[in-house]
């Protein structure tokens, strides 16, 4: 009854996973298609890639994703974790306001956070367009850096930032010489996370742009009333980048783990050495 | 200690600007008439007596039925697949968790894109029904290919939340409770499920948001008549440029969500008279 | 004991709306071994977290060589901590750790090895500098703490209830081991406990705390001896307290008899308390003394046999060798200096 019960389940999550990367794998396929079909391939070819390169509009949209990705992720970053690092340092007015505000922007629908951010920018006289993108990145990105530092900050004991003091560093060297080491992990994961959430973004950048600028996002969705190959090749590359960088940071981690444990492993060797050297004399 | 104190307020100026006002600018022009520009406002509940016009009170209901359906499939199949995921080892969870969370961090635009391919009337999926001398079905532009898409975008936003807490779960809680007599099905319930409880009522939250407002999925695989709460707004702020309305109906969105969050939260054991 | 380095001058400190200090007056010396002892909350810590630097006082002066180092942030002071659970920096080896405060002064690097290593040879882990930290042992992550403060070469060391994470063996050997460094390295050390064993064991002078309040100043021998008031005789040792009067120099009353005594210095008639160890009550024959009572009950303790005799207005405790039945009739016998007469807790 295991046995079957076993198989069952792999027949299961097969069905699931088909579910999940049936469509992946098959834009990734008719990427190399020769032909503009989308249902039939008739052979091998890398037209689209050649076509993306030479496509402006995509390229310029790369262009403003990457840029903003990596613009407002290093904002996000910086602003999100200084802000959890004195988050837990201050009053409990101070700390609840700011936690509750900082999860507007993760529980309130895209839509609304779009639509308020456009509101802001029209009220300001502010035109439209690269800026007002990357500003609300930066602001839609900010929340999920404190969320995952915030934990890590709480964890720490809070005499550490003192014991660096204590021996002579300044807070500023305090801060970058023993908290940001200790907290780390959690930057990491905000920074993986803000960086994937601000390429993958599509309503808030839809709502607040203006003069023709667009991410890869926006032109992905202006070009779906017509088939187009072209969007194949720039998916295949997405993907694969995405998976790439997905399956190195999880799978890093686990390398650097098996080190560590490693390193234990001589050092409880080393130890037992020493006692036993201490025996012998 | 004091030192690190005032690194906040860079955040705390910034928050306010950039997220508190704009909600507060929703609420005033949800409230008021005079265009896009604040130079003339004129409080009105125009904008709300609006919403209940029977043409976008059923746009509501669309969505909330729709939301519902989506989060309902994406519940049973999104709980069978943690609970499956959680009978293997750690190690083996790990890579298969990874494997589902992969898709979302892949641009969702381009993932629907990729199952206009598979549904379209000439597309994949009705190509191989014609080889095996099937009809051809029509799947674009209906309840089902919107369905599909979103089941497929939300999935995972069911699953991880399920399995953390299948997988936090003691395995002998499930064996103590064959070991007082209980039979396998009467022990799921009574045991694994109510465990799962919290993960079930994260994973329904999540889901049920996400679908209720999502419009790209709705206008990519439902077509330009497919309206929900998500189009309602986009065409009010994008075409027909009545941003009061749009605010309006945004407003409204908004405080649904709130009212079932706080709903939900309290079905959750964990989340009771906690934070 | 040669010159004072640290003194407070009416140190007070408020949290929100509580006074954890409320007027501290104290002068410590250089080369000195000086304990904060009290119950938890009594301020010990805050006053130790002043002279560090990670809190500023509400009122009064800190001098540090004369000079007033109260706004002066930690890291300009030439003081060092060791806090109560180490405070160690997980992501540095042992030698990192203890090299922090010499790399931030940009000190070269073959000093700072040699420094490290000396360090490291004073508190006992010769050879450990590759080590993780977290690895070690709670003993060996208290050593290098104190390393790590010493080897900057601080004119003041504060300890922070350093042994409080150590089991009971290896808290009397860090105890002996801490007294030992600060006589090789010479320099102040400020200690803060709750252990009033530690505190009489370790230190050249104890001051004994409470509510924010200094209770006594004294060398170990005084504050068991001669406590100023109940609360130091409660909180420093077994003691019998009693309620009596001072009829005038050197002749107390209590129970209704006059004992004669070597406090002076009483108003005539003034109500005091009077302190007796236990230790120093003899049992004897009933005709013997003018204290008679019965056996109540016998415990022992290991060392000493724990009795308890009833007398007509108390129960007095008694530490002593010899065994004596339940129910037998005695007498309590102690001579003229040991008894100690206090003010009472209201003055």
């Amino acid at each position: 009854m295991k046995k079957r019960g076993k198989i069952g389940s792999i027949i299961y999550i097969a069905i699931c996973f088909a579910f999940f990367y049936i469509p992946i794998i098959v834009t990734m396929v008719f990427s190399f298609n020769s032909s503009k079909s989308l249902t039939r391939f008739t052979g091998f070819s890398l037209r689209w890639y050649q076509a993306l390169v030479e496509d402006r509009d995509i390229m310029s949209a790369v262009g403003v994703s990457l840029s903003i990705a990596v613009i407002a992720t290093a904002v996000a970053t910086v602003l999100g974790t200084i802000t959890a690092i004195g988050l837990s340092r201050n009053r409990k007015v101070v700390k609840e306001w700011l936690i509750n505000v900082n999860n507007i922007p993760i529980m309130n629908p895209e839509i609304v956070t779009a639509i308020g951010l456009m509101i802001l920018f029209s009220s300001m006289k502010i035109q439209r367009g690269y800026v007002t993108m990357l500003l609300a990145h930066i602001c839609f990105c900010t929340p999920y850096v404190i969320t995952s530092v915030y934990p890590k900050v709480r964890s720490l004991d809070p005499n550490l930032a003192n014991a660096a003091m204590d021996l002579g560093a300044t807070p500023f060297q305090a801060l970058t010489k023993v908290i940001v080491p200790m907290i780390k992990p959690g930057i990491y994961a905000g920074m993986l996370l803000s960086f994937t959430m601000s390429l993958d973004d599509f309503v808030i950048s839809y709502f607040v742009t203006g003069n023709g600028v667009a991410n890869i996002s926006i032109v992905v969705y202006n070009m779906t009333k017509r088939t187009n190959p072209t969007i194949n090749a720039l998916s295949a590359i997405v993907i694969v980048i995405i998976i790439v960088t997905l399956l190195i940071v999880n799978l890093v981690p686990e390398a650097v783990k098996k080190r560590q444990e490693k390193r234990v492993e001589k050092n409880k060797r080393m130890m037992q050495e020493n006692m036993d050297s201490r025996k012998l004399d | 200690m004091k030192q690190f104190k005032n690194l906040v307020r860079p955040y705390l100026i910034w928050s306010f600007i950039l997220i508190v006002v704009p909600l507060f600018l929703i609420v005033l022009y949800s409230v008021t008439t005079g265009g896009n520009s604040l130079v003339n406002i004129q409080f009105t509940g125009e904008n709300f007596k609006k919403i209940f016009e029977p043409v976008y009170m059923n746009v509501f209901i669309r969505s909330f039925k729709l939301g519902a359906i989506t989060t309902g499939v994406c519940l049973v199949v999104g709980y069978m697949l943690a609970y499956v995921i959680s009978r293997y080892s750690e190690k083996v969870q790990n890579i298969l968790i990874l494997a589902v969370t992969i898709p979302t961090w892949i641009n969702m635009l381009l993932r629907t894109y990729a199952w206009i391919s598979l549904l379209s009337d000439n597309g994949i999926i009705n190509s191989l029904l014609m080889l095996l001398g099937l009809d051809p079905v029509t799947m674009m532009y209906t309840d089902f290919s919107v369905i599909i898409g979103l089941v497929c975008d939300l999935l995972p936003f069911m699953v991880i939340p399920i399995h953390t807490s299948l997988a936090k779960m003691d395995h002998s809680l499930i064996e103590a409770a064959y070991d007082l007599g209980a039979k396998p099905l009467t022990a799921f319930w009574k045991v694994t499920f109510k465990l799962s409880i919290p993960g079930v009522v994260n994973g329904t939250i999540m889901v049920f948001l996400l679908s209720i407002s999502s419009f790209v999925i709705p206008k990519l695989l439902g077509g330009g008549q497919y309206v929900l709460i998500g189009n309602l707004i986009e065409e009010q702020f994008i075409s027909v440029g009545d941003w009061n309305f749009g605010s309006a109906i945004s407003m409204l969105l908004a405080v649904a969500i709130l009212i079932m969050i706080s709903i939900m939260k309290k079905i959750d054991p964990d989340e009771n008279g906690g934070a | 004991m040669s010159n004072k380095i640290i003194e407070l001058k009416g140190l007070t400190k408020n949290f929100d709306d509580q006074q954890v200090l409320k007027g501290i007056d104290l002068n410590i010396y250089e080369n000195e071994f000086l304990t904060l002892l009290g119950p938890s909350g009594c301020g010990k810590t805050t006053i130790l977290r002043i002279i560090a630097g990670f809190e500023e006082p509400s009122k009064g002066e800190l001098l540090f060589n004369g000079i007033d180092i109260s706004k002066v942030p930690p890291y300009k002071r030439e003081i060092n901590t060791v806090f109560q659970k180490y405070a160690l920096f997980p992501f540095l080896n042992v030698h990192d750790n203890v090299a922090f405060g010499l790399n931030l002064k940009k000190v070269d690097k073959s000093v700072v090895d040699q420094k490290v290593s000396r360090m490291l040879k004073l508190v006992g882990l010769e050879g450990f500098e590759k080590r993780d930290v977290t690895l070690l042992s709670g003993g060996q992550q208290q050593r290098v703490a104190i390393a790590r403060a010493l080897v900057n070469e601080p004119k003041v060391l504060l300890l922070d209830e350093p042994l409080g994470a150590l089991d009971a063996k290896l808290r009397k050997e860090m105890q002996f081991e801490l007294k030992k460094i600060q006589k090789e390295v010479g320099i102040t050390f400020i200690f803060v406990t709750h252990d009033q064993e530690e505190a009489l064991s370790m230190s050249d002078t104890v001051v004994v705390m409470n509510n924010g309040i200094i209770q006594q100043i004294g060398s170990p021998e005084d504050i068991y001896n001669e406590p100023e008031n109940r609360f130091v005789a409660n909180f420093i040792g077994d003691s019998n307290i009693i309620e009596g009067n001072m009829i005038r120099d050197c002749l107390v009353c209590f129970d209704g008899i006059e004992f004669p005594c070597v406090d002076k210095g009483f108003k005539e008639n003034e109500e005091v308390e009077v302190v007796l160890r236990p230790e120093d009550i003899d049992i004897v024959e009933p005709e013997k003394s003018k204290l008679k009572g019965t056996v109540a009950s016998i415990v022992f303790k290991g060392v000493h046999y724990e009795i308890i005799v009833k007398t007509d207005r108390r129960d007095y405790k008694i530490h002593t060798t010899d065994y004596h039945e339940v129910g037998k009739s005695v007498g309590l016998s102690f001579t003229d200096e040991d008894i100690h007469v206090m003010y009472t807790m209201e003055n």
